[in-house]
């Protein structure tokens, strides 16, 4: 019983079998647990000291500059709400830079992770020698590090531009069209191009997670009057699948919402008439070109917000399905 | 029980071969989608300039040359920095980086995975909240940081928060929980400590998580182009150098598509050596409720 807060809630270990000796104050407690653990928090400390610093501080430390002016030279002064207010009501092109990052989110978001899955579960039905085939094809692009340049190439302004070439042979287009320079062309290969790269890790989840359900269920499944491959879907794949298919919604959902490296790099920075500007590309301009720290860190707050608010709507909502 | 075994036994549920044809036509096709640029990089690595520029363009090469590949040695040569630097820079960040979060990711995985301590649950918590934003959320306090450890403008500042990426410790977690604890407990009665246990029991047990790391790692790492932290061109990578050939314009095509080629063929080459294995962990991947 004296061991009630050294034993593991499931099935997990106790760091050592040393009995706990009789309660003598909760803060004496803690001092015990924390001695008999302190190899356990020894393995942690180094990534958990890096992890602080680098990705959980500098959140706190971003939220307090959006609160004043700082310009990195001189000492950072008080502003209030001002940044944010200047940034939804004076900063037209940051309302442009929303319009923009939204559309990609709701856009690439949704239409990349159902094609995350949809490929996922074809390619698990292939031959074993045919599906690592056809898995390395849809994730290569997302490892080929900044291969997307290719579609500049493909894109490109002039006759020898692949896209031109071909609509000029076969007579849609007499002239080449400069696909970069015009707003109303650019957004729309840019989410092409980031959908074409957006085949990574929650593709790999949910193969992985395909070749794991487990087959009994699915016998199990015909017994009970599963009649065609969409209801085994939904009443046994899709469910069985839950922890991948939730881990596949946060890596989608941030990755939409921080479009930035392939629009600056195809549309150029700053872009046409600001097409390809996004919450991200906005941030860099005022973080790094104009050092307006204050209010690079207000963008950065709302990014923050925007991503972890629409990671946290669709973990709930994914809680539902095939209940 | 017969009949579940029977039915079962047979090969699925209706499925009818139309709707089979349909669905892997899709395959096939959006298959096409994914390979064609990239079979266009490969090609024009191998075109010579005359092709590269033709009309109708042409994705496949006729006349195949490797001249691209030496002309961007000589290209780079006349540089202010060889490109055996610029190699040695992605190279190095790319190795440091990767080796030290493997390290670190599974140090801090193992406990997190296998034992309840005050803070564990927390902890995980929080390091699956960060996977819920991207590092441009972070990157002015991380300028700062750098700057006050006077970081800026050197390769630390690319590795040592490489050490610290989320995704390598929530993946490595997630594999060890498989581990039986009866491993654990069996070594410990034969005296290990818990730093024993986890280099000589669990490390060699999560060879396939490792690989994920180090593909994920990888990959990011083998693309940095330095960002906002490097400025001095001796510290630069090739991804930058790219960039630059990129923007050298027609002359430079060839070039450019011969620099793609190197740096797109060792992760893809990675990946597939390493394939099955990450897939493993990939299995044990989902966010358990």
């Amino acid at each position: 019983m004296q061991q009630s807060d050294a034993l593991p809630a499931k099935a997990k270990g106790t760091s050592h079998q040393t009995a706990v000796p009789p309660k003598t104050g909760k803060w004496k407690n803690i001092m015990m647990d924390l001695k008999r653990d302190k190899h356990l928090y020894v393995l942690i400390a180094p990534y958990m000291l890096l992890f602080f610093i680098f990705t959980v501080l500098p959140v706190a430390i971003s939220i307090l500059i959006s609160l004043t002016y700082f310009n990195m030279l001189e000492f950072p002064r008080w502003a209030g709400w001002a940044n944010y207010s200047r940034l939804f009501l004076d900063d037209d092109i940051f309302l442009i830079a929303l319009k923009n990052t939204l559309i990609f989110a709701v856009i690439t978001g949704p239409i990349s992770y159902i094609a995350c899955f949809v490929f996922a579960w074809l390619i698990n039905e292939l031959r074993p020698k045919v599906r690592a085939f056809m898995t390395l094809i849809f994730y290569a692009p997302s490892i080929s590090g900044n291969i997307y340049f290719i579609w500049q190439i493909m894109f490109s302004g002039d006759a020898y531009g692949i896209v031109n070439g071909f609509l000029m042979r076969t007579g849609f287009i007499n002239e080449p069209i400069l696909w970069f320079q015009n707003p109303k062309y650019t957004l729309m290969i840019i989410i092409i191009v980031q959908l074409w790269l957006s085949l990574g890790t929650s593709f790999l989840a949910f193969i992985a997670g395909l070749q794991t359900v487990d087959k009994t269920l699915f016998e199990a499944g015909a017994v009970d009057g599963i009649r065609n491959r969409w209801q085994e879907l939904w009443y046994i794949t899709l469910p069985s699948m839950r922890p991948q298919l939730m881990f596949g919604a946060v890596i989608q959902i941030t990755a939409s919402f921080a479009v930035a490296d392939v629009a600056m790099n195809l549309a150029g920075f700053p872009s046409v008439q600001y097409s390809a500007h996004t919450v991200v590309t906005h941030l860099i301009d005022y973080g790094t070109i104009r050092f307006e720290m204050g209010y690079a860190s207000a963008i950065a707050t709302v990014l923050f917000i925007m991503m972890l608010g629409s990671n946290l709507i669709i973990q709930k909502l994914l809680r539902k399905v095939g209940d | 029980m017969k009949l579940a075994f029977r039915l079962g036994g047979e090969k699925r549920i209706n499925r009818s071969w139309q709707v089979d044809f349909l669905l892997f036509l899709l395959l096939g096709l959006f298959g096409a989608f994914m390979a064609i640029p990239l079979i266009y990089a490969i090609n024009n690595a191998f075109k010579p300039l005359d092709e590269l520029f033709l009309f109708p363009p042409k994705i496949f090469v006729r006349n195949p040359t490797l001249n691209n590949f030496p002309d961007l040695f000589h290209l780079m040569a006349k540089s202010w920095v060889p490109f055996s630097r610029y190699i040695f820079n992605t190279v190095f960040i790319t190795f440091a980086g990767t080796v030290g979060h493997v390290i670190l990711a599974s140090a801090a995985a193992y406990p997190l995975a296998k034992y309840n301590f005050r803070g564990s649950k927390t902890l995980f918590s929080i390091v699956v909240l960060s996977l819920m934003f991207s590092t441009q959320v972070t990157a002015i306090p991380n300028y700062m940081t750098m700057s006050f450890l006077g970081w800026i403008d050197t390769y630390w500042a690319i590795i040592i928060p490489a050490f610290a990426f989320p995704l390598g410790l929530y993946l490595m977690k997630q594999f060890i929980e498989q581990i039986p604890m009866a491993l654990i407990e069996a070594a410990k009665i034969d005296g290990a400590n818990e730093y024993r246990i986890f280099w000589t029991v669990v490390m060699p047990l999560v060879k396939p998580a490792w690989f994920t790391l180090i593909i994920l790692l990888f990959q990011m790492l083998w693309a940095t182009d330095g960002g906002s932290f490097i400025y001095s061109e001796e510290l630069k990578t090739m991804h930058y150098a790219m960039g630059q050939i990129i923007q050298g314009g027609i002359a430079r095509a060839g070039v450019a598509a011969a620099v793609a080629l190197l740096l797109m063929t060792v992760p893809v080459v990675m990946f597939i050596i390493t394939q099955s294995q990450i897939i493993q962990t990939m299995a044990s991947s989902g966010i358990k409720e």
